[in-house]
């Protein structure tokens, strides 16, 4: 199939719509450890309107065997509207991402995004902390470049298997965030650990609201955390998709409105919820 | 002067393409300019609320995707205080799609939809007859046919019949929603399909089995839209994976007036407009002047007569 071409209506689209079909130019395509590798394309300033935890729904190119035909939900890893950017990390999983492996520099990637509701900071807030592990770590990296904008102290608690899996801890730094690793090869990450370390932050400094993604374990922990301090929090959630946009019905999860469960879908209300109304799985 | 105006029996369509029934929604104006379709035709909806079926609800396979979503619905009520008024800003055809497990429910809901703001409704027959055993009504004549006169006794808006794939009697059904008195038929829906982890040797969708749709499903489809074409004498709308102005245009000289868009829109969110633009510049390049000039334009005088009665066209 051809794909919308990149100039057409470009000019006249812009501030009507929200979200586009765009060419964009492979800039990189590394490795940055056993799992993880990143993507950095060139993009239009049009589709660079994100907000953090927002994704991009990308065609992944068909390679051997592979011919993936529905688009892939990818969340924003970086987006720099100054240098035209856009970055994913992503892990190699199935057909999808085997195909973006194999994206070398100069070749063509077509995008369609931003996509869904993204993580918001609250005006009044001034210290906010976020907690994930391994590949949550890319969907959460975008929140520390919006909390340094909007002057407000992060406090990045980064878990994964080994000290080399950790990723984003370099950026959290940059942003001038406190950043806590904790490992499994270390003996740290354990759920018990994790609870003291952020019991810490919240009695120390205080925290004024948690930000987290995926690991149902870690939602647990932050939700029980949250009613006890009540402090609120924002959970980015995962589901498979087919539209990216709301029309088609699939990925919907349910979630607890007030004791009353209600289907959502997670591309359009989503991926970023109440961190009390998510349900783990 | 080109023109891409359709008409489908008292409808005016400014142009032949619109989606296809659960493949569009209001989220779509993020992207496209709705009010360039030839006509909006809205999800399924029912008369009550309806959850839909378990995750998964999708999953791909070669060229196509199964879809077992089971109709999720915020009911009628809903539906007319904040649907129809949405579209009510367009000026197009609104159509709505509707579903029910009875030949009674389909006649109540079809009567409560019968409001201004919609133009037509589309009775979506392929969904399972709870009377049945949950087979379709679109399986059958005479399901069909019980389900489309208590609907045309219910109202005097257009009414389109969605056709299932799903049946050897294809001419058979589209005569008994013509005779019950159908102005079009959409042909076709999903055709009834299924796959299986092998890793894990489970059915990959949620619900075991769904619909398969997309660039897979077009010669089906195609082939269903010819045979109505032939049996019946109301308009057919061609549907089931069109991805491409040749697509369209494949449909209409098959015999189709008009084109819904359905499983391409998740892969490219603009194609619609595209294909109108397409369509255009193909008509242009080929020195077709009026969609109507394509309408049925196939050249089949030739074909053995083993091919026209492979199934039983007349």
């Amino acid at each position: 199939m051809t794909v919308l071409d990149a100039a057409v209506k470009a000019d006249e689209s812009v501030g009507r719509f929200t979200a586009f079909t765009r060419d964009t130019i492979v800039k990189s395509n590394e490795a940055v450890n056993g799992d993880y590798r990143l993507l950095v394309v060139s993009a239009p300033e049009e589709i660079l309107n994100c907000t953090p935890g927002q994704f991009f729904h990308l065609l992944c190119p068909s390679e051997g065997a592979d011919h993936p035909y529905l688009r892939r939900p990818m969340s924003i890893y970086g987006y720099d509207r100054a240098r035209g950017e856009l970055q994913f990390l992503y892990k190699v999983t199935g057909a999808g991402t085997r195909g973006l492996a194999t994206l070398t520099p100069g070749a063509q990637l077509n995008v369609f995004g931003p996509l869904g509701r993204g993580y918001s900071i609250a005006p009044d807030h001034s210290r906010i902390m976020l907690v994930a592990r391994g590949v949550g770590l890319a969907t959460l990296a975008p929140l520390a470049q919006q909390a340094r904008d909007q002057d407000c102290e992060l406090v990045a608690v980064c878990s994964a298997r080994s000290p080399d899996m950790l990723l984003s801890v370099d950026l959290f730094r940059d942003m001038g965030a406190k950043v806590i690793t904790l490992t499994d090869a270390e003996g740290t990450s354990g759920t018990q650990n994790l609870q003291h370390v952020i019991e810490a932050e919240v009695e120390g400094q205080g925290v004024d609201a948690f930000y987290t993604c995926g690991s149902n374990r870690i939602l647990r922990l932050l939700q029980t955390l949250s009613r006890r301090f009540d402090i609120p929090g924002q959970i980015a959630l995962e589901q498979q998709m087919a539209c990216g946009l709301g029309m088609c019905q699939c990925c919907v999860r349910s979630f607890d409105r007030g004791g009353r469960f209600v289907q959502e879908r997670v591309c359009r209300e989503g991926p970023v919820f109440d961190l009390q109304e998510a349900l783990s799985c | 002067m080109l023109s891409l105006e359709t008409r489908i029996g008292a409808l005016a369509l400014k142009n032949p393409i619109m989606p296809a029934s659960g493949t569009f929604s209001e989220d779509l104006a993020d992207v496209l300019d709705l009010g360039a379709l030839g006509a909006h035709v809205t999800k399924t909806v029912t008369s009550e609320t309806r959850n839909g079926n378990p995750t998964p609800r999708v999953c791909e396979v070669r060229g196509a995707m199964l879809n077992s979503i089971g109709i999720p619905s915020k009911g009628v009520a809903h539906f007319l205080d904040h649907v129809v008024p949405f579209y009510s800003q367009f000026d197009v055809p609104l159509i709505v799609s509707i579903s029910a497990g009875t030949a009674d429910e389909f006649a109540r809901t079809c009567a409560a939809l019968d409001v201004p703001g919609v133009a037509g409704i589309e009775v979506n027959i392929s969904c399972p007859n709870l009377e049945e055993d949950g087979k379709a009504f679109a399986m059958r004549p005479s399901t069909t046919e019980a389900v489309m006169q208590k609907v045309r006794g219910a109202t005097a808006l257009p009414l389109w019949a969605k056709l299932s794939p799903n049946t050897g009697e294809t001419t058979e059904v589209a005569q008994a929603a013509e005779a019950a008195g159908a102005d079009a038929l959409v042909v076709c829906n999903t055709l009834l399909a299924m796959a299986i982890d092998v890793e894990t040797r489970r059915p990959t969708l949620g619900n075991l089995m769904g619909g398969l749709s997309g660039p897979s499903l077009k010669p089906i489809a195609l082939r269903m839209s010819y045979q109505c074409a032939n049996a019946v004498d109301i308009p057919i709308i061609g549907c089931g994976g069109i991805s491409t102005v040749e697509d369209v245009v494949e449909f209409l000289i098959a015999g189709a007036t008009a084109v819904q868009v359905g499983t391409a829109t998740f892969i490219e969110a603009g194609i619609m407009e595209r294909l109108i633009a397409d369509l255009r510049a193909w008509m242009q390049a080929h020195g077709v002047s009026s969609v109507a000039d394509l309408v049925g334009s196939v050249r089949d005088q030739e074909a053995g007569d083993g091919m026209l009665l492979a199934e039983g066209v007349s």
